[in-house]
């Protein structure tokens, strides 16, 4: 390379990546090193705080467990589905509010309620989380108080159904943005999500109802959690080496291993002593239920730690780029 | 704004009265048709896309477009520590940096530079020094992925092709925030809103150039319609190669790799300015966010009836 006179190794990695007729930036720069401007992000971290992991987590066991209530009492089931269904209450009622405070200007959060828009689907959320609160809470009320039966059985059956899309829609919530690691995993996130919903609905359901009723509880319980472990696996192997370092170290790293822990043992206390002894099926519950919301809050403090370092937003881009240039065939050097 | 008032209420720069200042005499606002992108005014001219084209190469770091930035737009000061990265005290853009003057030092033989007529400075004896500066913005992305995100309708398209957030609507969610790719947007502390570039909205309404545009002593910020200044930014391109700059290359001109409504003339890679060297929109991948999504959904209610198989209890 005659530059390379112009050029000196010193500084010059760059130079190995301009095009000679000048029309852009391919790009091969060491491997290694990510370049950047003194070391700052290329992105914003989200401006999200404490509230936003414990709603993807509240929400989630909401959605699972109004599902999973319907189910039982088609199969007859009262105090699991009463149980399940109460949870769900629990979850639509905190999840407006935890969304509410995170707001930075929370008396204009009716300004989320004047359109409807298919793009953002904190839009859509927000109509599936106002209409699954509806229907919930109307489902308890008519199951509380004895009235408008028929009415009830309707609005149970719509909140069930809202119920999964309410679990799984906070994924991709995370996902549509440009935050390397939910982005990477936008089409593992809804899995995880999914998974560690029901763990937590099967938990909390098996904590509130009698263990000779709970079986249906600990078995989505049981199921759930083994889900979650495994499909949090698949995920940061999808994820690739690099993408999947964040999930190793520092919160999110902690998080995850708490997270594994407690879901281990509570699955494995579940199975072993659930069904002899309330104790042990509250611990075993509580246990899942702590590990499905560690899990939450590892991919969020995930997400923050892969926006603050810009190796992984430009280092994924620069692969990026050198294999599309390979594919177009726009260099042979 | 075409009626006087009578009084004096001239704004200096403002080409023409106002009655901004005169509380009593004022009337309802001025409500100007708003013309979709293309389509043929009342006048019967077309308003094309606006936009910004930051020639780097000619960049002096004077800063003058973060000032005038300020002044115009009434942007709290950020008036923060020395960062110790070469000139810049800002270090990115953010709610109260609608421009940003970025500074880099470099050791690299600057013969070429020098030869291809950049102004970029040297110091006598330091032969392999450079100093790259660039006033980086919003970009007004084509395919905006924080306007796909606004959940309340906040950010919207204007008719001049520009992204902006209207602060009676934000409500402060943040979801813009990660969205975007260059990190721009961001929420203001002590406000709560997201705030941005909004390429002077009001001045572009006047049809008066952003105030940074105006500001910049080298004509390295440009404004104007956006097909011009990409045969304008070709232009100066070919120059810079043929003088010998093979380094110099456009970010953002191209529609077909990620359309931007503010492109740059970069002398290194993007990433060395604190750009994303391949951006992407996001927003759009519908299928692979929502189709996982419902999958996984579907997979949930089977998980449910599973849990069911070994009876109902």
């Amino acid at each position: 390379m005659s530059e390379e006179k112009y050029y000196q190794p010193v500084h010059s990695a760059s130079q190995q990546g301009a095009r000679p007729d000048g029309r852009g930036w391919v790009g091969e720069v060491p491997e290694e090193v990510a370049r950047s401007y003194y070391g700052h992000p290329v992105l914003k971290e989200p401006t999200w705080t404490w509230e936003v992991p414990w709603y993807l987590f509240a929400g989630g066991m909401a959605g699972a467990s109004s599902a999973f209530s319907l189910a039982a009492r088609l199969l007859g089931n009262e105090k699991v589905s009463r149980a399940a269904l109460y949870t769900a209450l629990g979850g639509a009622t905190a999840s407006p509010v935890l969304l509410i405070m995170d707001l930075g200007r929370p008396e204009r959060f009716y300004m989320m309620l004047r359109v409807m828009k298919p793009t953002s689907p904190m839009s859509l959320g927000t109509w599936i989380l106002t209409a699954f609160g509806i229907t919930t809470g109307l489902s308890v009320v008519s199951d509380l108080l004895g009235v408008f039966k028929g009415a009830g059985r309707v609005t149970h059956v719509l909140s069930a159904v809202l119920g999964p899309a309410l679990s799984t829609y906070t994924a991709v919530l995370i996902s549509d943005s440009s935050i390397p690691v939910w982005h990477g995993a936008r089409r593992e996130l809804p899995f995880v999500f999914a998974a560690s919903s029901m763990a937590s609905a099967g938990a909390a359901a098996a904590i509130l109802a009698p263990v000779e009723d709970a079986g249906p509880a600990r078995r989505l319980a049981v199921g759930g959690a083994v889900a979650e472990l495994v499909l949090t696996g698949v995920m940061k192997r999808r994820l690739g080496k690099l993408l999947a370092e964040p999930y190793e170290k520092e919160k999110a790293g902690r998080y995850e291993k708490v997270a594994r822990v407690l879901t281990g043992t509570g699955a494995a206390l579940m199975v072993l002593a659930g069904r002899k002894s309330r104790l042990a099926s509250v611990a075993a519950g509580a246990l899942v239920l702590a590990g499905a919301a560690a899990e939450r809050w590892s991919v969020f403090e995930a997400g923050f730690q892969s926006a603050r370092d810009p190796k992984y937003t430009v280092m994924p881009q620069r692969e990026r780029l050198r294999d599309r240039d390979g594919a177009n065939g726009a260099r042979d050097r | 704004m075409s009626e006087a008032t009578g009084e004096a209420n001239v704004i200096p720069g403002s080409g023409g009265t106002s009655d901004a200042y005169n509380i009593e005499g004022r009337r309802t606002p001025e409500t100007r048709p708003v013309i979709p992108l293309g389509q043929k005014t009342y006048d019967g001219e077309a308003q094309p896309r606006m936009g910004f084209f930051t020639d780097t190469s000619v960049c002096i770091g004077c800063k003058a477009c973060q000032v005038a930035c300020k002044e115009w737009n009434d942007v709290p000061d950020t008036i923060g520590e020395l960062t110790g990265n070469s000139y810049d005290n800002t270090g990115e853009l953010g709610a109260d940096d609608w421009r940003h003057v970025a500074f880099i030092e470099q050791r690299k033989e600057v013969f070429v530079q020098q030869e291809a007529g950049l102004g970029t400075p040297a110091i006598e004896g330091e032969p392999d020094f450079r100093w790259l500066m660039s006033s980086d913005v919003c970009k007004h992305c084509t395919n905006a992925p924080c306007l796909d995100v606004c959940p309340t309708g906040s950010l919207f398209r204007t008719e001049f092709g520009t992204v902006v957030v209207q602060d009676d609507i934000c409500n402060g969610c943040g979801y813009c925030v990660p969205a975007c790719p260059f990190g721009v947007l961001d929420r203001r502390e002590g406000d709560g809103r997201v705030w941005k570039c909004t390429m002077c909205y009001d001045r572009q309404k006047d049809g008066m150039e952003p105030a940074c545009a105006q500001a910049c002593p080298t004509d390295s910020i440009q404004y104007g319609p956006l097909e011009e200044l990409r045969e304008k930014a070709n232009g100066r391109l070919e120059m810079l190669v043929e003088a010998g700059a093979t380094d110099a290359h456009l970010y953002g001109a191209d529609e077909e790799e990620y359309g931007m409504g503010a492109f740059f003339l970069l002398l290194d890679a993007p990433e060395v300015y604190r750009l994303p060297p391949d951006p992407e929109v996001v927003s759009r991948k519908f299928k692979s966010l929502w189709g996982s999504a419902a999958v996984a959904a579907g997979c949930m209610v089977a998980g449910v009836a599973a849990s069911f198989l070994g009876g109902g209890r």
